[in-house]
């Protein structure tokens, strides 16, 4: 960043910047990682530094019914609209490819809407829906619910792993006379899996993570991890809930880094069939 | 000059495009189940609200026989104490009563008095209903009614912005304490604009020096930015709960380096609050400005330097008009979702930094008033769709092409 010959100023600006930047990156991330060591504090505070190393909280959080049933609950609605997400999108991403696609001006917008609209307002309105149709207070109401708000996660990673797919190679598979299935199988499947996959992965994540809409729709007994975790924080603020941040914190991070090397991967094998 | 038409070959030319519409249309119709529905359901609530017009047949036919304004005869009081003793038996009298006491404060109790006098036959006339309820004495409550008995509504709307239809049939501002929602609209703005702002601080730096660095490096400090991004607004509004507190970690560094002599109250507080919201929102400005700024040739400042402008020109003249897209669609996307933002403030905030979201919830959760809940939902929903117009259109942004 430096020319070749700095002036005074330029070495003043230079390292302020640095300095400055370095400050931004402290802030960024040194308290994501503060739950951290908290969570495996001994005693019931939250103060630094430790009373002792424990995994106490760890216990309460994967020991006790209420703790148990949440995460229960959230691998189930995370799984059900993992699976929905990563179905409906696939397809849709496919069709989306074609240059046929009819009116994609507005169904492009609709698709990615649910990201945009205030997650308040697809709660509210959803639980004020739901109530009409029958579908409050179920896992299938929820899962719905998620499945809406991942959806466009899918659409993206497997649209963005199609920009790479050649289509001929499905015109291919039906001169050699394949059915449609079978080609997709055979054929666009594995060669877009990486991008279904990490499709799969943002979907899970955002399920997992999910509280507003949860709040709005789910009875006592379909709490989730992250809604007993804002209970709490609104409630009393216990350790356990620093264990619970920490778990959730690890599985997102890990899941999304697969996610991130399998887009990598995709892109790296849809230019190397392009060459 | 006419275009030479060309024989169409095949005839199946117009449905061509079904095909990949109907791979699409299961998640089509998904959303439209279970998100187009419900928003048009909710903001339908915002204007539609049949409840005054549905308790009081009688007392809407009788208001047409009686003529003029203010406070009407005997007949429509004798229509009243009908529609409330049916309503009464049909346990639809309590819904009357929130849904007119929203409209006329106060009311609630009153009706349900009357209704109570009106189910035990004593005294149904205007005097005695009077008595029981000095607010039918009153004309600004009679023109309240007459306007409640219409099944379409502008009221919710209009006390979404502080404003109300007067008794000479303008509209005007709400008495001043009746007035919440343009604080509240002016808070969320102001926060709104607070963080952007100080995300934009943060962020500009960091991505002009993440783009100046080897690509190996590079990549790692990226992660480091994306690490808080993967996480979810929750676990990191968890992690800042523990870190304002009053003998938290924050307040240990502060007193160390010897910024304040006393622990401060930063839970609960908006200084807290914005601090948390800025952390959240700090990927979000950075992203777009180093996609962008990554695509900005070096050679151009370069140039500008060698041509003779000092540093502070060739940034301000060259580089940063380069830059401007991913600075506006950074800043317009940090300030669209800060808008939105529920979690941390209920969490965070103290009780005078609730957001226009916070406020929506609150009229679901414990005031049981949905159509102002679907008003305020409304004005929420207009801005934030207005802004990310603007976004896409204006700027010809992308949100899937960063990150």
């Amino acid at each position: 960043m430096l020319s070749p010959y700095p002036t005074t100023a330029e070495w003043v600006r230079v390292t302020a910047l640095w300095f400055w930047c370095v400050l931004v990156l402290i802030f960024l991330v040194v308290p994501i990682f503060v739950p951290v060591p908290l969570s495996f504090n001994s005693g019931s505070f939250f103060t630094f530094p430790l009373a002792g190393l424990s995994t106490r909280w760890y216990e309460v959080v994967l020991g006790t019914p209420r703790w148990r049933a949440a995460i229960g609950n959230s691998l189930l609605i995370g799984l059900g609209s993992t699976v929905l997400a990563t179905v409906l999108g696939t397809l849709t991403a496919i069709g989306l490819s074609d240059p046929k696609f009819p009116a994609r001006r507005f169904v492009v917008p609709l698709l990615i809407s649910p990201l945009i609209v205030p997650v308040v307002v697809t709660a509210v309105g959803t639980y004020l829906f739901y109530a009409r149709v029958g579908l409050a207070n179920t896992y299938f109401g929820i899962i719905l619910a998620h499945t809406v708000l991942a959806s466009p996660f899918v659409v993206v990673t497997v649209g963005a792993s199609l920009t790479g797919f050649d289509r001929n190679l499905m015109r291919a598979t039906s001169i050699l006379g394949a059915r449609p299935l079978t080609g997709f199988i055979r054929v666009m499947l594995p060669l877009i899996l990486p991008g279904v996959l990490s499709g799969a992965a943002f979907a899970f994540v955002t399920s997992f993570d999910e509280v507003v809409v949860v709040q709005f729709l789910a009875n006592a007994e379909q709490r989730t991890l992250p809604l007993e975790m804002f209970t709490g924080l609104r409630e009393q603020l216990s350790p356990a809930i620093t264990a619970a941040a920490t778990l959730m914190m690890g599985l997102s991070i890990l899941l999304l880094i697969v996610a991130n090397l399998l887009v990598r991967r995709s892109r790296q094998s849809a230019s190397a069939l392009a060459e | 000059m006419s275009s030479i038409a060309l024989p169409k070959i095949g005839t199946t030319d117009r449905w061509d495009g079904l095909r990949p519409l109907a791979l699409a249309a299961p998640l089509l119709l998904l959303l439209l189940f279970s998100f187009g529905a419900p928003i048009v359901a909710l903001l339908s609530r915002a204007v539609y609200e049949p409840t005054i017009a549905n308790a009081l047949p009688h007392t809407i036919a009788a208001l047409r026989q009686d003529s003029g304004a203010g406070v009407p005869g005997e007949p429509v009081f004798l229509a009243l104490a009908a529609d409330l003793k049916q309503a009464q038996a049909a346990g639809a009298v309590y819904e009357f009563a929130k849904a007119l006491n929203t409209r006329l404060p106060g009311a609630r109790s009153q009706v349900l008095r009357v209704a109570r006098i009106a189910t035990q036959d004593q005294a149904t006339g205007k005097e005695a209903m009077i008595k029981a309820a000095p607010l039918l004495g009153e004309e600004q409550s009679w023109a309240a009614i007459r306007t409640g008995t219409n099944r379409f509504t502008s009221f919710y709307l209009l006390s979404a912005f502080d404003l109300r239809w007067t008794e000479r049939g303008t509209i005007g501002a709400v008495p001043a304490d009746q007035a919440v929602f343009l604080r509240v609209f002016g808070r969320t703005f102001l926060i709104a604009t607070i963080v952007t702002l100080a995300t934009l601080a943060l962020a500009f730096p960091l991505a002009f020096v993440i783009t100046n660095l080897r690509p190996a490096v590079a990549g790692m400090v990226l992660v480091l930015v994306l690490l808080p991004f993967w996480t979810s607004i929750l676990v990191r509004t968890a992690a800042w709960t523990v870190i304002l507190q009053k003998f938290g970690l924050l307040n240990d560094l502060l007193l160390w380096l010897g910024l304040t002599s006393d622990r401060l109250e930063l839970m609960y507080s908006r200084t807290g609050l914005i601090i948390a919201m800025t952390h959240i929102q700090l990927p979000f400005t950075l992203l777009p400005i180093y996609s962008v700024m990554r695509s900005v040739k070096p050679s151009l400042v370069r140039a500008a330097q060698s041509l003779g402008a000092r540093p502070f020109t060739a940034f301000w003249r060259v580089y940063l008009p380069q830059v401007m897209p991913g600075v506006l669609a950074g800043c317009l996307l940090t300030f669209i979702l800060c808008l939105g933002y529920y979690i941390t403030p209920v969490l965070i905030g103290g009780a005078s930094d609730q957001l226009i979201s916070n406020f929506i919830a609150n009229y679901v959760n414990v005031e049981l008033n949905w159509e102002m809940a679907a008003a305020l939902s409304f004005v929420l929903l207009a801005s934030t769709l207005g802004l990310y117009v603007t976004l896409t259109r204006y700027l010809g942004l992308d949100l899937f092409k960063m990150g």
